[in-house]
This record gives C-alpha cells, structure tokens and sequence, in this order.
C-alpha cells in the first residue's frame, strides 16, 4: 500500500464537472499560433517562415540544449512568425499557421516497422523526435530524462495523482485509452531495464484503476496500479515517489538520485504514440472547467488552438469572469488575457466568476502554524513570509525558500489569507539577485587584483 | 459568444482556490468552545456571570476599535480575537469584582500587550492572563476572594459587598488542610465544578468538552493541553504533598483552572510554538512552572504565571523545534553534523 508524503491538503476536488464527460475533439481551429517556448530550457528556432505550406507532424521549430522539437498541429500555410502572448507570461515568438483543413500527414511521420524491434537508442531518438514533455504541466523534456535516468533509475512511476482540483484529463485517459498508457508502460520498462512500472492513482478514480487493470491482466504486462490516498500535491514529483517508494529526494536534487523516474499519464500515451507511429506531439486534451464556463467540457485540441476556441465549444464564459488560469487551481497560471494558445503543458483552462480567491483587505498572520504542518517540503512559510517581506535575504536562504516548489497547501489553508506563495516567489528572486550579486562583485574583485599584479609584475 | 478582448482579469499568484476557513471563523469556534463553561457559571455563580463576561467582551472590543481608530490602522474588530480575549479575562477573574476593574484588565490586555505589539498575532505573552496579572497585582484583595456556588446566588446577583466567600481547593491544598478538602468536596464535585474558583475555570468538565470541541475542528492541536495535563498529573501523583498520589493529583488537575489554561489559554496562537514538537515541549514546561509555583511559590496556583513564563520561551522553542525539511534523512544529518 502506498506510504504517505509529508503535509498537503484536501481541496474539493471538483472533478464532478467533467470526470465524466468523454474527451471531445475539438472542431478544427482556422488557425493555430505555435509558440516557440513550450517546454523547459531555451525556446526553439522557427524552421519555416511566411508564406510556408506546412504538414501535421513537420518539425517547425528546433532545440538548443535543454529542450524539445515543435511540430506543426495542422496542415495549412504559415501566416506569420512573431511574437504572440503566450501562457507562462508575456509573449514568444510563435509560427502562426492558417489550417487549409486538408489534415495532410507529414513524410517525416514514419512509423518503424517492428516498434518493439527497436533498440533503446533508437526508441529515445523517436521520443526526442516527437518533441515530448512532461505533460503534467513541468514540461522537462522526456528524452532528457530517459537518457539521464539510464543506469540510475530502479523504480518507473507513472503519474495518474492528478491531484489539483478541476483537471480529469488525465482520469479520462485512463477510462478512454489504457491501451496506450500500458504500451508506454511497455516502452518505458524496456527502455529503463525495469521489470515492473508503477502507475500512482489517486483513489477518486477507481473506475480509471479498473479499466487500466484490466488491459494490464489482458497483456500480461509488467505494470502495477498503485491506489493512492487523495491529497494535495499528491502529484508532485518528488511527493510521488515519496508515497510511492518511501524515499525523499535530497534537496535540490532529482528524482533519479533515489532511482526513481516518473512520467504523467499523458506522457506516456505520448511516447507510446511516437514508437508505435512515429507521431509527434499534435495534440493536448485539455480539461476546460470552472465556475465561469457555461458547460464545462474534456477537449482535445491541435496545440497552438487559441483558448477563447475552447471557452467557446464549451458554451463560452459567463459574466463578471475575472480569472483565466492556464493548469490547476493550486499551481496555475493566471493569465492576464485570454488571447493565448494551448501549449504541450496546458492542461486545463479555467474560468473563475465566483468568489474562489476569498481574498480578505489586510491580510494579518495570526500564527496559527497551519501553513507549517501543510508543507510537503517541512519549511516554515510564517517566517519565511516574514523575511521575505523585510527583505531578509540570508535569513530568508536559511530557511530553504529555494527549497518551497511552490504547491500553494500553506497559502490555501491559511484563514488568515496571506499571500504566502506569491511572496515564496519574490523572496527566490531576492536570493538569487543577491546570490548573482556576489558573484559579480567576487569577479570584479578578482579582475582588479589580476590587474593589480599585471601592474605590479 | 463571449467578448474575449474585454475581459477584466485578474493575474495574481496561485493558489487560486482558498480553504473556507478564516481567523474569524477559527475565533468563533474559540467562542463556541467557551460556552459550555460559560453557561455552567452563569448556573453556578448566577447571572453576573454572564453581565460580567459581557462588560468584559465590549470593553476589549471598544478599545480594540479605539486604539486602532486613533493609530489610523484598519478595523480588525471583525475578527473576533477582541471578543475571544474579553472572555477570557472575564473567565479567570471573580464573578463579584467590580465592572469598572475587568475594564481596567481589558485595557491593558488589548491595548498595552496587543496592540502595541502590532495587533493579533504580534504578541507574545497571553494578554488575557497578563489582563489578570496585572489585576492581581493591583488589586489582590478583590482577585482572591472567591464567591461560593453553594451559598445563595441572589447575593452575587445584588451586590458583591455580601458575598459569602470560601476558599479555593487551591488554596485549602496549599494551607495544609487537604484533608478538610476531601471532606467538603467529593472528586466530583472537582471534576463538574461545584466549588469557589473564577468564573471559568471552575468546571474542568465544561471546559474539557469545549477542549474536544476544538481539537476536533482542528482549531488546536492535541500536543499543548495534553502534554501540559499529563505533566501535572504525573508530578503530583508522584510528589503528592499529602494524602494518596491519585487523590492529590486528581484534585491537583480539576482544580485552579488547569484545564482552562491548557485548553484555551496555552493554546493560543500569538504566545505559543508553531511546530507539534514545540507544542509538547511547551506544553510540558508550563506543567513543570505550574507544579513548581504551586508547591514552591507564594502562589496559590500557577497556570497563570507558568503560561507566561512559557511564552516567553516561544521564541526559543521555534528556533529549536523547526521541522527537518523534506530530503534530508536522520543519517544525512548525521553526517553532516560528523563532518
């Protein structure tokens, strides 16, 4: 049985909404806009320009470093490449595509012959040229950590937590298409040399447990589906494998240094795809709910679909709407416009018209230690809040605020509303402009000195 | 369909979803969880109780209002901690004393030990026991003479010039008469609250039901009032100063407001550990100061001064009692600790 992680809360899962409303395919949108940036490392280099014809499938942008390709989602001409607003804030340069509505395949989409002949090489190449990312919302390219986990990792866990509330993307994929999560399952043991793959489910979703038990007793595949007790943020990477396995990850440090690796449910249908068909990442299903969306719906959309598409199939937004949150309610994004399109990490859209933020005026702690006994990653918001908000750098780097991933549990069970998280965000950038701050001063130092002694000699 | 380019929308930070519970709603629950106690001495002291609790509960919050009127800062009346620290005071206090004197205790619990700390959650001694302490100090006559239930309540109802007094279990305890104390009240009377004491603290049953009562809305943790109890009920069932170990320590417990103190007085936010850890250990130090006031010191009880003496201790505790953050196992620390 699973163990248990370290704090968290139980927001209302608000999973009713939609957890039982099968994925709908989106009408094809007349136009995409691809961002350039949907993945975690330096944005891409466009590959095509205006007045391009593109496929689906076509590799438009190009990786440097840490990253992933970006692929057409619709067959069409390219209209422009410029910057757009984008959802992690402010704008990316994006290839904006008119769908000609052909749907025409691209030649690069080639599927291997025997998928299961493939060696690890080469099905690592397949998944890095499918341009995969953690879907759950990270976006760490996959082919990164398959290869950097090589070797090290002893434990694959699948992520089926879907712990934030709203979201039953990944729920109904388990109901929709377990054939493609234990494939990837498959793929990822073989890859990884394991002989079992764990996939953690929260138990909100049992029938989502059953229909993927039932395919693995079919298969005979290598796969266990561990029930989980529901909790915020269950999750969490390094909260999973802590439930999962019983081990923390070192601070700073990631999940392979515990042997563990874990992929979302979404990913891995997605790498399940790229082995079997070659096909790269086209297409999110994104979980379109909140109070201020008429009929809240599951969608699945070409990426690049402007969002104000999905508000719209799902009945458009109501009025006195004055949130548009791109993820989760606990770790979203709060978007200052709607003008934005899904990315390969946009799963879910929210609409809020209610009062869900209970914002109060003067937020006063009363130190009631709520926030302490809610923390996954044991720190103490309270004083954190305090240093940070006195500009107390070092005092506030002492007490591990690099360490807060900012999950939201304190801020949300705070009764006194204070803005912890938005504060754990400032507070990092205080450390690190601090931390830049010296180094900079140490190298200047180190300049004068040199260039005192060249002086000297 | 929707007019996406006019949208007003808000971008703050996540989380966007808050739990449903505010200070405000945790301090009516405090309040609710006092009411039982309440109820029981308006039975047994008679109607003042509650007059007196209430002069006490619009005097906190009046100069609550007032202060932060003429400092010009936000009302934060609407909390409710005024009302909480009102009744309090008015709980520890001698249903006869005068109305002008708890006004005096409330005006030095809110303005001088909150207030000018900087308001709720700023303080960090208890000002309901330092409203009572500085009371005592001043005015030490009225503050230990204590009305008994069992005479007639229309007596303290009328004035508090006839009252018919008697004194604590406490203080029968500490002037040697233990023995004369078992024969005028039974073990339960003790545990129910038929006996001479302040106007709240004397039904350790009522008291012990709005303790539940909190505990199990989460408002407090179990870690202070137990740990503060238990380590009462094991020095002087240990050390009894007469009569048999469990008798004494019985008494011990049930008597001079123990419970209110663990429950609803050691508990508070402002003036005690964050940490479960540090709730034990502060929990277990005001059960020792309260032991060693009880059997060394001038006093006849000690919750009041052993709580204060702890919350001066709150800072320390946090500093030692912070949580071993997340992937940094027992050995590790070791480990570093080695090198």
């Amino acid at each position: 049985m699973a163990q248990a992680f370290f704090g968290g809360v139980h927001p209302n899962d608000m999973k009713a909404a939609t957890n039982e409303k099968a994925i709908e395919q989106l009408a094809p949108p007349a136009e995409v806009v691809i961002p350039m940036s949907m993945h975690f490392g330096a944005p891409c280099t466009p590959l095509v320009k205006a007045g391009d014809h593109v496929k689906v499938g076509q590799k438009i942008g190009e990786f440097h470093g840490l990253g992933a390709p970006i692929h057409a989602s619709v067959s069409g001409t390219v209209k422009a490449v410029e910057p757009r607003p984008y959802s992690m804030g402010g704008n990316m340069t994006s290839v904006v595509i008119e769908n000609d509505f052909q749907n025409e395949l691209s030649e690069e989409v080639k599927a291997p012959a025997d998928p299961d002949a493939l060696t690890v090489e080469e099905m690592i190449e397949a998944v890095k040229n499918a341009g995969i990312v953690g879907m759950g919302g990270a976006t760490f390219p996959t082919h990164v950590k398959i290869s950097g986990g090589i070797g090290k990792v002893d434990t694959v866990i699948i992520n089926g937590a879907e712990c934030e509330p709203y979201i039953t993307g990944d729920h109904r994929t388990m109901l929709e298409r377990p054939e493609e999560i234990i494939g990837g399952c498959k793929y990822l043991a073989k890859m990884f040399g394991v002989d079992k793959v764990v996939i953690g489910v929260e138990d909100n979703k049992q029938n989502g447990i059953d229909a993927m038990n039932k395919v693995i007793a079919a298969q005979q595949a290598p796969v266990v589906v561990e029930p989980l007790h529901c909790r915020y943020p269950q999750g969490g990477e390094k909260q999973l494998c802590q439930a999962i396995t019983g081990k923390q990850v070192p601070p700073g440090g990631l999940p392979s240094d515990i042997g563990c690796a874990v992929f979302n449910i979404n990913t891995t249908c997605a790498i399940y795809r790229a082995i079997t068909q070659g096909m790269p990442v086209v297409n999110k299903v994104v979980t379109v709910s909140g109070s201020g969306v008429v009929e809240p719906k599951n969608l699945e959309c070409p990426i690049g679909t402007p969002v104000s598409l999905l508000f719209d199939a799902c009945g458009g937004l109501k009025d006195g709407t004055y949130k548009i949150i791109a993820g989760g309610p606990m770790m979203g994004m709060a978007q200052y416009t709607a003008d934005i399109p899904v990315g390969k990490g946009t799963g879910a859209m929210l609409a809020f018209c209610e009062d869900e933020e209970k914002t109060v005026e003067h937020p006063q702690c009363i130190r009631c230690g709520k926030c302490v006994s809610v923390c996954p990653v044991h720190l103490e918001p309270l004083f954190m809040y305090q240093y940070a908000s006195k500009g107390m750098v070092d005092e506030l780097n002492d007490a591990h605020v690099m360490d807060c991933m900012e999950c939201g549990a304190c801020a949300y069970v705070c009764p006194a509303r204070m803005h912890l998280t938005h504060m754990f965000k400032y507070g990092k950038q205080l450390v690190k402009d601090k931390a830049a701050a010296e180094r900079a001063a140490a190298q200047a130092k180190k300049a004068a000195e040199e260039k005192k002694e060249a002086v000297n000699k | 369909m929707t007019d996406y380019k006019n949208l007003k929308l808000i971008a703050t930070s996540n989380p966007h979803i808050r739990s449903s519970e505010t200070t405000r709603s945790i301090m009516l629950d405090v309040i609710i969880a006092m009411l039982p106690a309440l109820a029981f001495a308006c039975i047994s002291f008679g109607f003042r109780a509650l007059t007196l609790t209430a002069v006490s509960v619009v005097g906190c919050v009046f100069f609550e209002w007032l202060y932060r009127k003429l400092m010009k800062k936000p009302q934060a009346v609407s909390d409710l901690s005024a009302v909480v620290t009102g009744m309090l005071l008015a709980f520890v206090c001698p249903v006869q004393m005068p109305y002008w004197m708890i006004l005096i205790g409330d005006f030095f619990a809110i303005v001088l030990v909150k207030q000018l700390f900087g308001g709720i959650g700023k303080n960090f001694v208890n000002p309901a026991l330092a409203g009572r302490a500085v009371l005592l100090a001043s005015y030490a006559g009225t503050m230990t003479s204590w009305a008994d239930p069992a005479v007639n309540k229309a007596a303290i109802l009328g004035s508090n010039v006839d009252i018919v007094t008697a004194a604590t279990p406490l203080a029968m305890m500490k002037g040697g008469s233990f023995d004369a104390l078992l024969e005028t009240y039974t073990v339960s009377d003790m545990f129910v609250g038929n006996i001479p004491g302040s106007l709240g603290e004397v039904s350790a049953l009522m008291l012990l039901i709005g303790g539940v009562y909190l505990i199990w809305r989460k408002v407090i943790n179990w870690q202070t009032p137990v740990a503060y109890i238990a380590t009462v009920a094991v020095l002087t069932f240990l050390f009894p100063l007469s009569g048999s170990g469990l008798e004494w320590m019985l008494y011990s417990i049930f008597g001079g407001g123990l419970f209110l103190g663990a429950f609803f007085m050691a508990t508070d936010y402002a003036t005690s550990p964050v940490t479960k850890k540090g709730q034990l250990i502060f929990g277990v130090g005001c059960g020792l100061f309260t032991v060693l006031i009880r059997y060394f010191g001038s006093y006849n009880e000690g919750v009041c001064y052993s709580i204060m003496v702890m919350n001066l201790f709150v800072a320390l505790i946090d500093k030692y009692t912070k949580p071993v953050r997340f992937g940094v196992v027992k050995s590790d620390k070791k480990e570093a600790a080695a090198k």
